[in-house]
């Protein structure tokens, strides 16, 4: 049975009790993520501009080099430890997290807008009830309040919004991966790690995992790409989609694909691009024989770089981009193929 | 077995407008849709009911007294029967508001054993509602959910993450968001569409629900938007035409090596 609890606004917070700036790192196979020294570039440059600590949040049960993360940026590593954290459950990660907010009371908490971030920052604002803005493209201190601007774009990306969390804390906003660069490695720096044991209900759980697949179509995950290689409609059929791979291949690039090229079975739903798939922030994205439906665009317009390659001069993927190939892209992209090598040849 | 589906009434193109003052999101109720990815959840919702005996499927959407087309809609592909959640006190409300307010209405449709929704919506985005809900319910949440197997006292869900996938076991009563590889989406049915006449669809506002009214809409969310604007989306676009030699990808290449991304 379900029984409804509403742990209401009405409890009155003293805000000035909430001091510093949490990141929730990520871990898989005890091997801290990538997206976590992204969220420290983050997280360093908000605490240094309110001019407070880093903490960095693991779950895990054994984690490797957790000194690279105070090398990275943070100032304190809150190590919550137990066999359950070896992978991610929504109940125990959200419970064991809220306890440390409770302990901790940090002002802001910042997480990767993954399917990890995505699922327990929800679950951790509701217990803790306050705000949570979702995957953020801009994260800056308001100089007169110093109250923490949250811009997120909505509606496809065709509006961004910003907003801020005033009266509830911590001021909770997962960020987009990519979004940041990884924060270097400065040995010099020195910090503590804490380790955090917590037993009875905040561990307890329903969920048991069974087990994690890697899927290996996803050699290069698009989230995480610095390059993604897309292909729409235009490819042809499966046999056609397969320039799309090869590109990609030879550019150690992701591949992405179209709603229709994954609906025609030319490539799988991991991999599609836009509103019904994800949306990727890449530093280039090549989109080969795609018309630019809005729906596309919404889940790629953020990038870095736009390169479209397409026979339809008025095809609306040209409006967004950086630079254009009018042409057929089985003429075209052998020879972005032929001179991509000539490069590596000279490299 | 009782399944709730949550659908989501969405503007069915990019037309939406925000009020410049309050920084809410204005819907207008004309070209509106169901969430596609609720269309999903809730072609597996019939899936499963089409496969075990005794499941019943409500439909609960929060909206504007225009998202009973939707519920109707929903109960036209296969839902039993639905609520409406709907009130000018509900306006406004950010995820943490809104989610008090469905799971309020889902304990009010009595006891159930999943609840599925898409795992995010295409006007918001912010996928969080869904989990929300959850907790409010104090029940567990699955999300990002592809596939489904249903056991005899629960289900074991197979997630998509960013690198493959991962399997959960979890009893019933749960929470569980999907993506779009959960279920082929459905039509109506003419058998549907006459029940969707038929069928009573209740509307709940605040008398029913019945929260303090400073824990709804805008008095009751965490969070505030300041401002919205418009991120400029055309750029300078650089025009190649292919002419049968290596100039148009030549220029390309230095183009990206200028640009620092190869």
């Amino acid at each position: 049975m379900s029984t409804y609890v509403n742990n209401s606004l009405k409890e009155q917070q003293d805000l000035s009790e909430f001091k510093g700036v949490f990141i929730l790192g990520e871990q898989r196979d005890g091997k801290i993520q990538a997206v976590t020294f992204e969220l420290l570039t983050w997280g360093r440059g908000i605490a240094d501009e309110l001019g407070c600590e880093l903490g960095c949040v693991l779950l895990g049960a054994e984690i490797e080099n957790m000194q690279e993360v105070i090398a990275r940026g943070a100032d304190k590593v809150f190590f919550i430890q137990d066999p359950i954290f070896k992978n991610f459950l929504p109940q125990p990660y959200s419970n064991a997290i809220t306890r440390l907010v409770q302990e901790e009371k940090p002002e802001i908490i910042i997480a990767g807008a993954t399917t990890t971030g995505r699922t327990v920052m929800p679950l951790v604002a509701a217990k803790t009830n306050t705000g949570l803005t979702a995957d953020c493209t801009e994260l800056t201190i308001d100089h007169e309040t110093k109250l923490l601007l949250q811009t997120r774009p909505a509606i496809g990306g065709n509006i961004m919004a910003t907003i801020k969390t005033p009266n509830t804390r911590p001021q909770m906003a997962t960020v987009r991966p990519r979004s940041a660069k990884q924060a270097a490695i400065d040995t010099a720096r020195t910090g503590e790690i804490i380790v955090k044991n917590y037993a009875g209900s905040t561990i307890m759980t329903v969920e048991k995992f069974l087990e994690f697949m890697i899927d290996t179509t996803q050699a290069v995950s698009i989230e995480e790409a610095d390059v993604i290689i897309a292909g729409g409609k235009g490819m042809k059929n499966a046999a056609g989609f397969k320039l799309v791979e090869e590109l990609a291949g030879l550019m150690g690039a992701a591949v992405g694909a179209t709603r229709d090229a994954v609906e025609l079975g030319w490539c799988t739903y991991p991999h599609q691009i836009g509103l019904s798939g994800k949306t990727v922030s890449p530093k280039l994205i090549l989109a080969l024989g795609i018309a630019g439906k809005i729906q596309f665009l919404a889940g790629m317009q953020t990038s870095d770089v736009i390169v479209a390659i397409n026979k339809d001069p008025e095809a609306q993927i040209f409006k967004v981009a950086d630079f254009g190939i009018v042409g057929d892209v089985f003429e075209v992209v052998p020879m972005l193929m032929e001179a991509v090598k000539k490069m590596k040849a000279i490299a | 077995m009782k399944i709730i589906v949550l659908v989501k009434q969405v503007p069915g193109t990019d037309s939406v407008k925000l009020d410049p003052i309050t920084g809410v999101m204005v819907r207008t109720g004309k070209d509106t849709i169901i969430n596609p990815l609720d269309e999903n959840a809730l072609a597996e919702a019939i899936r499963i009911k089409n496969t075990y005996p005794d499941v019943t499927i409500t439909a609960v959407s929060m909206g504007p007294v225009s998202a009973m087309k939707a519920i109707k809609e929903a109960i036209a592909m296969g839902a039993d029967d639905g609520v409406l959640v709907s009130g000018r006190e509900f306006a406004g409300s950010d995820t943490i508001a809104t989610a008090k307010v469905i799971a309020a209405a889902i304990q009010k449709t009595g006891k159930f054993d999943l609840i599925l929704c898409g795992e995010r919506a295409t006007d918001g985005e912010t996928g969080q509602t869904a989990a929300m809900i959850a907790h409010y319910l104090t029940i567990p949440a699955q999300t990002y959910v592809s596939q489904l197997e249903v056991l005899a006292d629960g289900v074991i869900v197979k997630r998509t993450v960013e690198s493959g996938f991962e399997r959960v076991q979890v009893d019933f009563p749960l929470l569980v968001s999907v993506n779009k590889d959960i279920s082929d989406t459905g039509f109506p049915t003419l058998s549907g569409k006459l029940r969707a006449k038929q069928v009573e669809v209740p509307m709940w506002g605040n008398t029913e629900l019945g929260f303090d009214k400073c824990e709804l809409g805008l008095t009751g969310s965490p969070t505030r938007v300041v401002k919205i604007f418009s991120p400029k989306l055309s750029r300078d676009t650089i025009m190649a035409k292919a002419n049968g030699s290596m100039q148009p990808v030549n220029e390309l290449m230095a183009f990206l090596m200028q640009k620092d991304v190869i």
